[in-house]
């Protein structure tokens, strides 16, 4: 009897600390978050790592953003052509392929691209700044590390992803354009007018509103994670690992939210 | 009036390793402290919880009277901001060369930052042509000595020195021996430098004090060192195998 007791003690102590555990982690994240948003807003500000950052985020994940964007585009058109012409449907290809791009796969696959790229690249780099103490160096020489590291990186996403997924879009829909017309016979300049008449602001404002919240996301995620990297080598590995997947889910999660809870009346 | 830096039943834990168990000690501003102890004892760890980086579990740390203890933000800003410390493993910024790194908190234009980085790259025995490199193109002993220079570039009031002549050769570590002497000497600095040699320790310091299991063992002025009458402090500055510090390691 008492060693029944003793058991279901044992695994709700177990279960608590698990709890308390979760919980425990996501006050620190609420923390961080709360943190690096006030002195975001407050200076001294740093403008050129700003700029470096946009750089890094923006610019140099164009490439892998847009080919993503295109090859999607493009696969995604042939299969309503072939889901539509099951009902005599064929024709919703331009019309379903810009909502599908714009309000869906622009800004998620933008946003799981950016987040492979970047959010594992910031926790590598602010967990390696952790460990060798160049983060408490940064104290020591006047300037504030969530200042100088954490909110040029969450602006700067903040900032570029909408502009990465505008992009993003443009090139998804040409890519359901160019297979439209080179393999399935569409009419060029039908098939983009069709586009355009479907397309509505407000499918643009739940891209963009997407981006800037995966944007955060990332940034937030590789920060995190780097700033609290502990244990050498193998523990910014972690936190570069840590940082990637909980980008992901939480891009997914926020992803279902705003297109259910924001979007979906 | 108050001691400079003063530190009061200081305890300090990792997890349940307690590794500060009561630190008392006292710096007066314009002197120079020199901590000695075994490896692993805490040194660094003191140092750290005086600028605010670790967060101490018991006693309390006052900088001119002021408590350190439960400081944030702005005001753990301005604490820290009267610091400059020298870290064991030097913690240059990778991603800036030289001179940005020694130059970091210098204000104002670049081309006079610069210039103040190279005249303190001077001041520890390095030449302008190491300016423009990575701290990764530098050897070991070089790095240590930029960050020497980028601690004491902005000229702070109290200056940490964490092993600042390891893995440097006899001559250089003379040298920089030389310049933290005369930073506290002249520019009225107050300085606490930890080390493991005792040649440099008899030059730096004023006072010596010992950390030994958590806690000050002996503290006196440095020409007390070799009459201390604490066989730890014996055995520690003769730097003898056998006596009172047991270390555990299996003889072969
Ligand atoms: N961030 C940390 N987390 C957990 N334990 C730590 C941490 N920092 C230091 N320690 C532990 O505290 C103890 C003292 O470390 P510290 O770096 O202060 O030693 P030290 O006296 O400077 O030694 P050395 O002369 O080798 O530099 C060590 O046993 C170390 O394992
Ligand atoms: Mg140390």
């Amino acid at each position: 009897m008492t060693a029944i007791v003793e058991a279901v003690a044992h695994a709700l102590i177990a279960i608590g600390a698990v709890v308390l555990g979760v919980f425990g982690s996501i006050g620190r994240l609420a923390g961080f978050a709360v943190v690096a948003l006030r002195r975001m807003v407050t200076p001294p500000f740093y403008p050129l790592r700003l700029a470096e950052q946009m750089l890094v985020i923006g610019w140099f994940s164009l490439p892998v953003v847009g080919l993503t964007a295109l090859f999607t585009g493009s696969a995604l058109a042939q299969q309503i052509f072939i889901g539509g012409s099951r009902f005599n449907a064929a024709s919703t290809v331009p019309a379903v392929t810009v909502i599908g791009i714009v309000r869906e796969l622009g800004p998620v696959l933008g946003g799981l691209m950016v987040a492979g790229r970047v959010a594992s690249a910031m926790a590598a780099e602010i967990g390696t700044m952790r460990v060798t103490e160049q983060i408490d160096a940064l104290a020591t020489l006047r300037t504030d590390p969530f200042r100088y590291l954490v909110a040029p990186r969450l602006l700067a996403a903040v900032l570029t992803l909408p502009l990465l997924v505008l992009v993003s879009n443009a090139l998804g829909v040409m890519g359901g354009w160019l297979l439209a017309t080179f393999r399935l016979g569409f009419n060029s300049s039908a098939y983009l007018a069709t586009t355009v008449r479907y397309l509505k602001a407000d499918d643009i404002v739940s891209s963009l509103v997407k981006a800037a919240v995966f944007g955060f996301i990332i940034a937030l995620m590789g920060c995190f994670h780097g700033y609290y990297s502990q244990g050498g080598a193998a523990g910014v590995g972690r936190a570069t690992t840590n940082a990637v997947v909980s980008a992901f889910i939480l891009i997914l999660l926020s992803n279902l939210v705003i297109t259910v809870v924001v979007f979906g009346s | 009036m108050n001691p400079r830096i003063s530190l009061a039943g200081v305890a300090k834990r990792f997890g349940a390793r307690t590794v500060l168990r009561d630190v008392s000690l006292e710096v007066a501003a314009g002197e120079s402290l020199v901590i000695i102890g075994g490896s692993g004892t805490g040194k660094s760890v003191m140092l750290k919880s005086i600028l605010g980086l670790l967060r101490i579990d018991g006693g309390d740390i006052l900088i001119d009277g002021a408590s350190v203890r439960g400081l944030r933000g702005g005001a753990l800003a301005r604490h820290q901001a009267r610091f400059g410390m020298l870290f064991q493993g030097g913690a240059l910024f990778d991603s800036l060369p030289v001179w940005a790194n020694v130059a970091f908190a210098v204000p104002g234009r670049s081309a006079d930052r610069r210039a103040a980085a190279i005249d303190n790259l001077a001041r520890v025995g390095l030449g302008a042509e190491v300016a423009d490199l990575r701290p990764a193109e530098l050897s070991g002993g070089m790095q240590k000595r930029v960050a020497l220079a980028r601690a004491i570039a902005v000229r702070p009031a109290i200056l940490f020195f964490d092993e600042p002549t390891t893995g440097l050769d006899p001559i250089m570590a003379d040298i920089i021996n030389s310049l933290i002497r005369r930073l506290v000497s002249e520019d009225e600095i107050t300085a606490i430098t930890i080390t493991h040699d005792m040649t440099s320790a008899r030059k730096i310091a004023d006072r010596v004090a010992m950390l030994y299991q958590g806690e000050i063992i002996w503290q006196g002025p440095v020409a007390a060192i070799d009459r201390s009458g604490n066989p730890f402090v014996d055995q520690f500055v003769a730097g003898r195998a056998e006596g009172p510090i047991a270390m555990a390691v299996r003889r072969a």
